[in-house]
């Protein structure tokens, strides 16, 4: 991952901030420039709004064969969480053994490092998932 | 009247642990003996995705979840560490952008071995009673560090604390602080080197000892109280013994550090350990209840705080948060195996 397009997406993966559809209703994260239902009527009507981080499994997979970067982790879970204001959200599972993640498993979001580039590089943090 | 003190606080633990036995058997050592020898039965340790970075912002974060104040109203963080992830890039800003509290704000990295935490609480103090800012939050965190084999091994611990100090909703005011500080090499770690190197013996009675008695006596001094006066006492504990030991000759009870004294559990946090104890006893404090704080950092100072318990601590939303003891009692038992590959033990290109 290049620094700046981690910089840029810092307010997402930091404190999970979606926007709304004034018109609709519709929340969506990550955030759209305008929304796809309300379409050109939703221009200057979407708003930022913070995601209260809490959910449910919808669905998951243990990742046992991983990228590189990901080796010293395996088994872990990631699982497509329902957030609580609508949008889905792909994410790791922390803090449970992955045979413990089950499909309506209530979590909440916690702040874990995502990612590092190497030995050197910089570290990019962001959210994962916990049981709560 | 106005009071100086804490707002709010909040604390972050890693539930993975190693027990003393556990590392005893890689080395040929005799668990029991070791583990009765520190006071040390297990400790913390940080999964592959935790820092002192992310343990401070959820320390932070449990902090903002028991009260009630806008983020933006933090005019400064201080993050007292010696394993920030960057040697140079502060902690604090990450912090600061993942509880809301940028742009206005003031940031900076603190070291000083294990007291680092509270040397943060003592500028937040500063600045809020010069009215510089209206709300300081101090964070003291560390994932320390320990070569295979040394005696650190078996205390060197992950987790942290946060405390948001101001002047309105207080719950625990900070009457008195007093720190001790002179040039001791008990402990160090050298610039660019992977593990620290201590001085045996030698961070007891000259460091250790001489710093936390001086500290606390010259605090009760200046607050005109004796350990009597006290409902509970937190000191500085890098191991099981110390804190206990220091207490005893201060004259204090075992009945006044118990809440406070966490690390034969989870092992000494180093810039944490004293803020962990301090959040323990926050964690069941009542109105009215006097608390003294004594920190240590090698190298060598000590920071003593004389703290008052406010009615205020009733409005508090501590449920909003895990206690020390639901952190505590939450955990997963792992190898020394996999304790190697989570600690960077293990190098291979």
């Amino acid at each position: 991952m290049s620094v700046p397009r981690f910089w840029r997406e810092i307010p997402q993966r930091y404190n999970l901030i979606g926007n709304k559809c004034e018109i609709c209703s519709k929340v969506y994260f990550p955030p759209r420039e305008s929304c796809p239902v309300c379409r050109r009527k939703s221009i200057g009507h979407i708003k930022d709004l913070k995601l209260s981080g809490k959910g449910e499994v919808f669905t998951y997979s243990i990742i046992h064969v991983s990228s590189g970067e990901f080796e010293e982790q395996v088994p872990y879970p990631i699982a497509i969480i329902k957030l609580d204001e609508g949008p889905m959200i792909t994410a790791q599972i922390v803090d449970c053994d992955p045979d413990c993640v089950k499909i309506g498993m209530r979590v909440e979001s916690t702040f874990r490092q995502i990612q590092q580039d190497g030995y050197t590089g910089a570290l990019y943090y962001g959210y994962k998932f916990k049981k709560v | 009247m106005e009071t100086l003190g804490i707002v709010s606080y909040g604390a972050d633990i890693p539930r993975l642990r190693i027990t003393a036995h556990e590392i005893a058997s890689v080395w040929g050592k005799d668990g029991a003996t070791i583990s009765k020898g520190l006071g040390i039965i297990e400790k913390s340790v940080p999964s592959i995705d935790q820092d002192t970075a992310t343990i401070s912002v959820e320390s932070a974060r449990a902090a903002l979840r028991r009260c009630h104040i806008n983020p933006q109203d933090i005019g400064a963080i201080y993050v007292g560490s010696e394993s920030h992830p960057y040697a140079v890039k502060p902690t604090g800003t990450i912090v600061g952008e993942a509880i809301g509290a940028t742009p206005d704000l003031m940031v900076a990295d603190y070291e000083f071995a294990c007291k680092a935490g509270t040397a943060a609480i003592q500028t937040c103090m500063g600045f809020v009673k010069a009215n510089m800012i209206k709300y300081g939050l101090a964070i003291g965190a560390d994932t320390s560090q320990a070569a295979p084999g040394d005696a650190l091994e078996y205390s060197a611990s992950a987790g942290g604390a946060a405390y948001i100090i101001g002047k309105k909703n207080v719950i625990a005011s900070l009457n008195h602080t007093y720190s001790f500080t002179t040039d001791t090499p008990d402990f160090w770690r050298r610039a660019e080197r992977k593990y620290p190197s201590h001085g045996g013996r030698f961070t007891g009675a000259p460091a250790y000892f001489k710093h936390v008695t001086t500290c606390a006596t010259t605090l009760m001094k200046k607050a005109g109280t004796s350990p009597e006066d006290y409902d509970y006492a937190v000191f500085h504990q890098p191991n099981g013994k110390f804190p206990v030991s220091v207490a005893y000759k201060l004259g204090f009870s075992k009945e006044q550090i118990t809440q406070g004294l966490i690390v034969p559990y989870i092992g000494n946090t180093y810039s944490g350990a004293s803020m962990v104890g301090l959040a323990s006893v926050l964690d069941v404090a009542k109105p009215g209840d006097k608390i003294m704080v004594t920190s240590y950092g090698s190298g060598a100072g000590s920071d003593g705080f004389d703290i008052t318990v406010t009615d205020h601590i009733e409005q508090l939303e501590r449920s909003n948060a895990p206690s020390i003891k639901q952190m505590v009692d939450d955990k997963q038992y792992i190898s020394y195996g996999v304790y190697a590959k989570l600690t960077d033990l293990l190098y291979w290109e």
